[in-house]
């Protein structure tokens, strides 16, 4: 893994919480223009390993590097600012407000003038062709469309990265199609570096060109899809046994 | 017709004063979750800032005595400064402490105001004449109605245009609007938190301030607990309104100045006296039927 390249990278990161062990020496990189996936059971670890690499939760030990410059410690609107973005597994819009003015508060916030941040907020809502919304109270949106601005918050200004964190929960096969071009097409056109945190493991290996595999805190799996799907390893995590247990399935088979 | 328009007019007008303070304790707890309970003595002592420090009877006016031009800047910028200064060496330090920590911090802080004021000028009420042309009746179809109650209200929807405008155009009323729906948000955003709480105090102040003017060109005295009144229906106010909501606390503001009125006017003769404890009876009706306030904000609701 080259460290002076263009990627997040989080290098032997390390978090505990009152003793228990969140993450152990986690090792991940995030290219430019790629889509890397970060999967793994719930309680893995990878919320935090996220927060850990967008500013909201400091590495124990171990560092972070955005594109060859070490990052640890500063705080998440300055990271935002040198362009690292992300999402929230709750949405976290400001829920009083129209959609307009969520996205026009992120620009504000990343020092432009309101009137920028007024057109920067059109621009990003036609890419996203969330422009009817705009005029809309956050809060009253539906599920689906509360991510699409989610997403339209996280891409104002053209983040270098982007950490979508479980942007697909809860979505129906339609709406995550929908959601897979979209992310296909922030990695494709504008160049940015996306880690996709998700459960909906078809959408991972549909999207991702490398995924990383989290569990106990700890990668036990990095690679394609195709390697990911034939890993022992991975299912064994999944399915909650040990590495010389036998599956379930196959314990089924060989009796 | 004469008699409902005045008591239209007594309504509007008590109902700006309470609306003005309600607006004041919104702006503060919109972006930090504190009630603050030192806005009363704030009142008080933009009033007894036109004062020289005396202890005796007869005031000696000092500020007062400038052109109203002059005033009532001086009087905004006292308001705004004070309430700027009790956030910089207060309420800064319990940032993050529990919102019943600060509340008691506020009342620390209101008795501090409180008895400083009582050390310069004693606790004998003053009077205070300023610009009496404000007494002297209009009359409007019929209805004699005192100058000063038209310009209060005149005052009110005034401060509440500008501050509408302010919220909707501005980028700071924009970085306020999001800091008071969801403050840790808006700070992970990059909004400036310590900006935005300096200018929700600096509003707040001046509101306290225009409240100060108001009262005392009205009641013609500076009296130490002449905040506390206005405090407590303010409070009341944006409880009602539904914490958190701006329009709501305005709204109910003016809501509990038209219910005193009212019943000021059509409660009998005997029950007169006991006008308050209607008013606060209809108080606990409200929260009885609507426990989260009459127009509770969307960010206030818990999520499910």
């Amino acid at each position: 893994m080259s460290s002076g390249g263009l990627e997040l990278v989080a290098h032997e990161v390390s978090v505990q919480f009152e003793g228990l062990k969140a993450l152990s020496e986690v090792t991940l990189a995030v290219p430019r223009g790629r889509i890397t996936g970060l999967i793994g059971p719930n309680g893995a670890g990878k919320t935090t390993l996220i927060n850990v690499l967008t500013g909201f939760q400091s590495a124990g030990t171990g560092s972070v590097a955005l594109e060859g410059q070490a990052v640890n410690g500063i705080a998440a609107h300055k990271l935002r600012r040198m362009g690292v973005a992300r999402t929230f597994q709750s949405g976290r819009l400001f829920r009083d407000l129209p959609v307009i003015d969520n996205l026009e508060v992120t620009g504000v916030g990343l020092g432009q003038r309101r009137r920028d941040a007024i057109a920067e907020a059109q621009r990003v809502m036609a890419w996203l062709g969330i422009s009817h919304l705009a005029g809309m109270i956050a809060g009253a949106l539906p599920y689906t469309d509360e991510r699409r601005v989610a997403i339209g918050r996280a891409i104002m200004c053209t983040p270098r990265y982007l950490l979508l964190d479980e942007p697909a929960a809860g979505m129906s096969e339609h709406e995550s199609h929908d959601l897979a071009v979209i992310i296909r097409r922030i990695a494709a056109e504008l160049g940015i570096g996306v880690l996709l945190i998700e459960h909906n493991i078809g959408l991972v290996l549909e999207l991702c060109e490398r995924i990383f595999v989290l569990d106990s805190g700890e990668i036990i799996e990095v690679g394609s899809p195709t390697q990911i799907r034939n890993s022992d390893a991975v299912r064994h995590a999944y399915m909650g046994t040990q590495q010389d247990e036998l599956l379930p399935v196959e314990e089924a088979v060989a009796s | 017709m004469t008699a409902v328009l005045q008591i239209l007019f007594d309504a509007l007008s008590l109902g700006s004063i309470y609306a003005l303070g309600a607006l004041g304790i919104a702006a503060i707890f919109g972006v930090m979750r504190l009630v603050n309970f030192a806005h009363g003595d704030f009142i008080a002592f933009c009033v007894f800032a036109m004062l020289w420090p005396s202890i005796d009877a007869a005031a000696i006016v000092f500020a007062g005595r400038l052109p109203f031009y002059l005033l009532i800047p001086l009087l905004l910028f006292i308001g705004a400064a004070l309430s700027m200064l009790s956030e910089v060496v207060v309420f800064r330090r319990f940032r993050n402490a529990n919102p019943a920590t600060m509340m008691i911090a506020s009342f620390a802080l209101g008795f501090v105001i409180r008895h400083l004021l009582l050390m310069l000028y004693s606790s004998r009420p003053k009077s205070i004449t300023l610009w009496p042309n404000l007494g002297l009746p209009v009359e409007f179809l019929g209805a004699h109605i005192p100058m000063l109650q038209v310009v209060t209200i005149i005052i009110t929807l005034a401060v509440l245009a500008v501050l509408v405008l302010f919220l909707k155009r501005t980028r700071f009323g924009l970085e306020m609007r999001a800091a008071a729906d969801n403050f840790t948000m808006a700070r992970m955003l990059g909004v400036r938190a310590n900006g935005v709480i300096l200018l929700a105090f600096a509003i707040s102040g001046m509101l306290a301030a225009a409240i100060g003017l108001i009262l005392a060109t009205n009641s013609g005295t500076a009296d130490i607990g002449m905040g506390a009144n206005v405090m407590l229906i303010a409070f009341i106010a944006t409880v009602i309104g539904g914490l958190g909501s701006v329009p709501g606390a305005v709204a109910a503001g003016f809501l509990i100045g038209a219910a005193s009125v009212v019943f000021q006017a059509t409660l009998p003769h005997d029950a007169r006296v006991f006008r308050d404890a209607f008013v606060y009876g209809a108080v606990i009706v409200v929260l009885l039927a609507r426990p989260q306030g009459l127009f509770a904000p969307k960010s206030a609701k818990q999520r499910v």
